[in-house]
């Protein structure tokens, strides 16, 4: 994992203190409120239904053990007893008082943490695969690149004030995990036909009001010229992304209006003015490559026999293991998801006591460190597969082994209508409504690969219109509604679902959702056949049929 | 009318004229429109300044900017960023090396940043916070980026 540097905690350090000031000047009411807006924004403290909200940022979702359990000591000190984890990878508080926010940030700073451009229209924080560095599709490790990049991005002087937010992901497997091209702009590794490894890079793909599959710009780019090409798109994006209408301001607008063609010759031509200037050293990136060194895997991890013995023998394990690890690069070890989504628990909350046992857990089995994931989970990486049972019975002990990463019950969920003051309708209920209906487990098995999205409004935080299944909260006169939508993708398949038809009411939802999976089943042409790929072959129309003859 | 120039409080000798007023003074500020209107006699003027809005094209201007000795990035709200991007570039790509000040609803919170990429001056909107203003400029000690300050 990335240590700071003395440079880099004095960053931060200063940047409490920055915002402490700013946040006392606009108590004393010195700094007026949209100006302060902007401010506290850019520090990832948003007013909310009830109070400020606090994102923390979880970069390219990496924590040590040290950082988890300070995040539940904040839970404890200054909030009500939990966090929650985002779609990007960050944490968010939804309890602070405004005034404890600076001494909530200089908490974060001792252990090398802070809420830097989680928020506000600037560069934000840089997501990436939750299986980096392990997984068996990679190429290279994206992380020290996101790294890199998000060292460029903090406080670039040049950036701080764009026309919207700008989100960067970055993958090095060929399975995307990380919605790149869901993103500002999007990166993955690629080997070109030399066998140099560089980056495609997408832009313009984003979701919220007007969903749009990134497209790619360059198809290769070389290592070294990274921070030069980003700088060509944001200089680019900065002059003549449109200011006029915040809903249209988004990269993705201005790709559409200015077409494909224009934008890459304008970006290739602002890069080819600068791109020696601003190249990065083989060195730089082989220092950067040393803090993500592998962690000592033992070679005899993989003798081992009595997880083979223990599946064997019990089944419930067995099935944990099924969907809830993934395949590791080394052999002997596996990355062990924990679920945060527990029927009974709104999706991708974590309590303080929680953190503190899934800390221990991480220094127990996964070498100190935990991931976050895109879909709201967290990951132990490094297990050796030996240990997974006995982490299989403390999970779930703590309620964070439900069986379902990846399945209809592992939904994405947005704070709604009970937090979120730019909400029409509730979230939370209906995920809760949902696995209440879907509560047996060998269903929910059955249903096979499944992605249940959940936003309660159109600004789309829980990325309704690339969920398999989408559901969508809009407010029709006071009262909440939901818009369904099939065969949406965030991965390489990235698609945008299709509307299933009218809005449904609050009451009717969760019988719609549950016709819909009753079609699902009985289209299927045989058992393997997934959600998304019946969805894609039938098309909407049996959905539909059956739907709106029902409901 | 008060002024922050290279982190000192000066008064300010410059002054801008508003289009289709007289140039009655020695140091003045134009608008665009008017240098392009009135180019020729402009450029005969000692003492000139430059005053662009966010919607410039710089690459237009380009060939004129040995004509002035100061350029104004005028700040109709703080929050359009385009004058960030068009001090750096005046500064690295067209090497400006005259005074680049800023005026109009930029804030102290900004000013680190306007140093940064190249900034010399800076209006007061507010004359009490000028040290303030100045103390600002160095919220921070260190820095991730190449630029030009």
């Amino acid at each position: 994992m990335y240590q700071y540097s003395d440079k880099d905690q004095t960053l931060i350090d200063e940047r409490v203190t920055q915002f402490r000031d700013q946040t006392e000047r606009f108590l004393k009411g010195e700094i007026p409120e949209d100006k302060y807006r902007a401010l506290r924004l850019m520090n990832g403290v948003y007013v909310q239904t009830h109070a400020p909200l606090l994102r923390v940022a979880g970069p390219y979702g990496l924590l040590s053990s040290k950082q988890i359990r300070k995040l539940a000591s904040i839970a404890r000190d200054y909030d009500k007893g939990f966090c929650h984890f985002t779609t990007r990878q960050n944490i968010q508080y939804n309890w602070p008082a405004l005034e404890r926010v600076p001494d909530i940030l200089e908490e974060l700073a001792s252990v090398q943490m802070h809420a830097i451009q989680t928020s506000g229209n600037c560069l934000r924080n840089t997501t990436s695969d939750q299986l980096a560095g392990v997984a068996t599709d990679e190429l290279e490790d994206p992380r020290p690149y996101c790294e890199i990049i998000r060292q460029w991005t903090i406080l670039h002087p040049e950036f701080a004030y764009l026309p919207r937010k700008f989100k960067i992901a970055v993958t090095g497997a060929q399975h995307d995990r990380a919605a790149i091209r869901f993103h500002d702009i999007g990166l993955q590794l690629v080997k070109n036909d030399q066998g140099e490894v560089g980056f495609t890079v997408f832009v313009g793909g984003g979701l919220g009001r007007t969903p749009v599959i990134g497209q790619v710009v360059r198809p290769f780019l070389e290592k070294k010229h990274l921070l030069s090409y980003l700088e060509a798109i944001l200089r680019i994006y900065n002059l003549y992304g449109r200011r006029d209408n915040k809903y249209k301001a988004r990269i993705k607008i201005l790709v559409r209006e200015t077409g494909l063609a224009e934008i890459t010759q304008k970006i290739e031509a602002e890069w080819e003015l600068i791109k020696d200037k601003l190249e990065l050293s083989s060195e730089r990136i082989k220092e950067i490559q040393a803090q993500f060194a592998p962690p000592a895997y033992l070679a005899s991890a993989a003798q081992d026999t009595s997880y083979d013995d223990k599946r064997a023998n019990n089944p419930d394990f067995a099935i944990w293991v099924k969907h809830n690890t993934a395949d590791h690069k080394v052999t002997g070890y596996r990355a062990a998801y924990i679920s945060l989504k527990a029927p009974d628990c709104p999706p991708g909350d974590c309590t303080e006591s929680q953190l503190d046992a899934i800390a221990d857990l991480a220094d127990q089995y996964s070498f100190g460190m935990v991931r976050t994931t895109h879909r709201q989970n967290l990951v132990l990486a490094d297990v050796p597969q030996a240990d997974l049972f006995d982490l299989w019975q403390k999970l779930e002990a703590l309620n964070l082994a439900t069986p379902n990463i990846g399945k209809a019950t592992d939904m994405i969920c947005c704070p709604g209508l009970d937090y979120c003051s730019l909400a029409n309708a509730g979230s939370i209920g209906v995920a809760k409504e949902i696995n209440e209906t879907l509560d047996s487990m060998d269903y929910v098995h059955d249903l096979g690969d499944l992605k249940i999205n959940i936003s309660g409004c159109m600004n789309g935080c829980a990325h309704q219109s690339v969920g398999h299944i989408g559901i969508l909260g809009v407010d029709k006169k006071g009262v909440e509604w939901y818009q369904v939508t099939l065969g949406g993708s965030s991965e390489n398949d990235a698609a945008i679902g299709e509307r299933l038809g009218p809005a449904v009411s609050k009451k009717d939802i969760t019988p719609v959702i549950k016709s819909i999976l009753e079609v699902y089943l009985a289209q299927r042409s045989h058992e393997d056949e997934s959600f998304l790929s019946t969805v894609r072959r039938v098309g909407v129309s049996p959905f539909k049929e059956k739907v709106y003859a029902t409901h | 009318m008060q002024l922050i120039k290279e982190k000192k409080i000066i008064q300010d000798n410059w002054e801008y004229i508003f289009d289709e007023t007289p140039l009655k003074a020695d140091y003045i500020i134009v608008s665009l429109v008017r240098w392009q209107q009135e180019r020729d006699q402009l450029s005969k003027v000692k003492h000139l300044g430059l005053r662009l809005e966010p919607d410039v094209v710089l690459e237009e201007i380009a060939d004129d900017l040995v004509y002035f000795q100061l350029i104004e990035l005028y700040f109709p709200v703080f929050t359009d960023g385009r004058a960030f991007t068009h001090a750096r570039v005046l500064r690295s790509r067209y090497g400006f090396e005259g005074d680049i000040r800023v005026s109009g609803d930029y804030m102290r919170d900004q000013v680190y940043y306007l140093s940064r990429v190249g900034v010399s001056s800076f209006e007061l909107n507010d004359q009490d916070n000028a040290e303030e203003v100045i103390k600002s400029m160095d919220d921070f000690s260190v820095d991730y980026q190449d630029s030009i300050a």
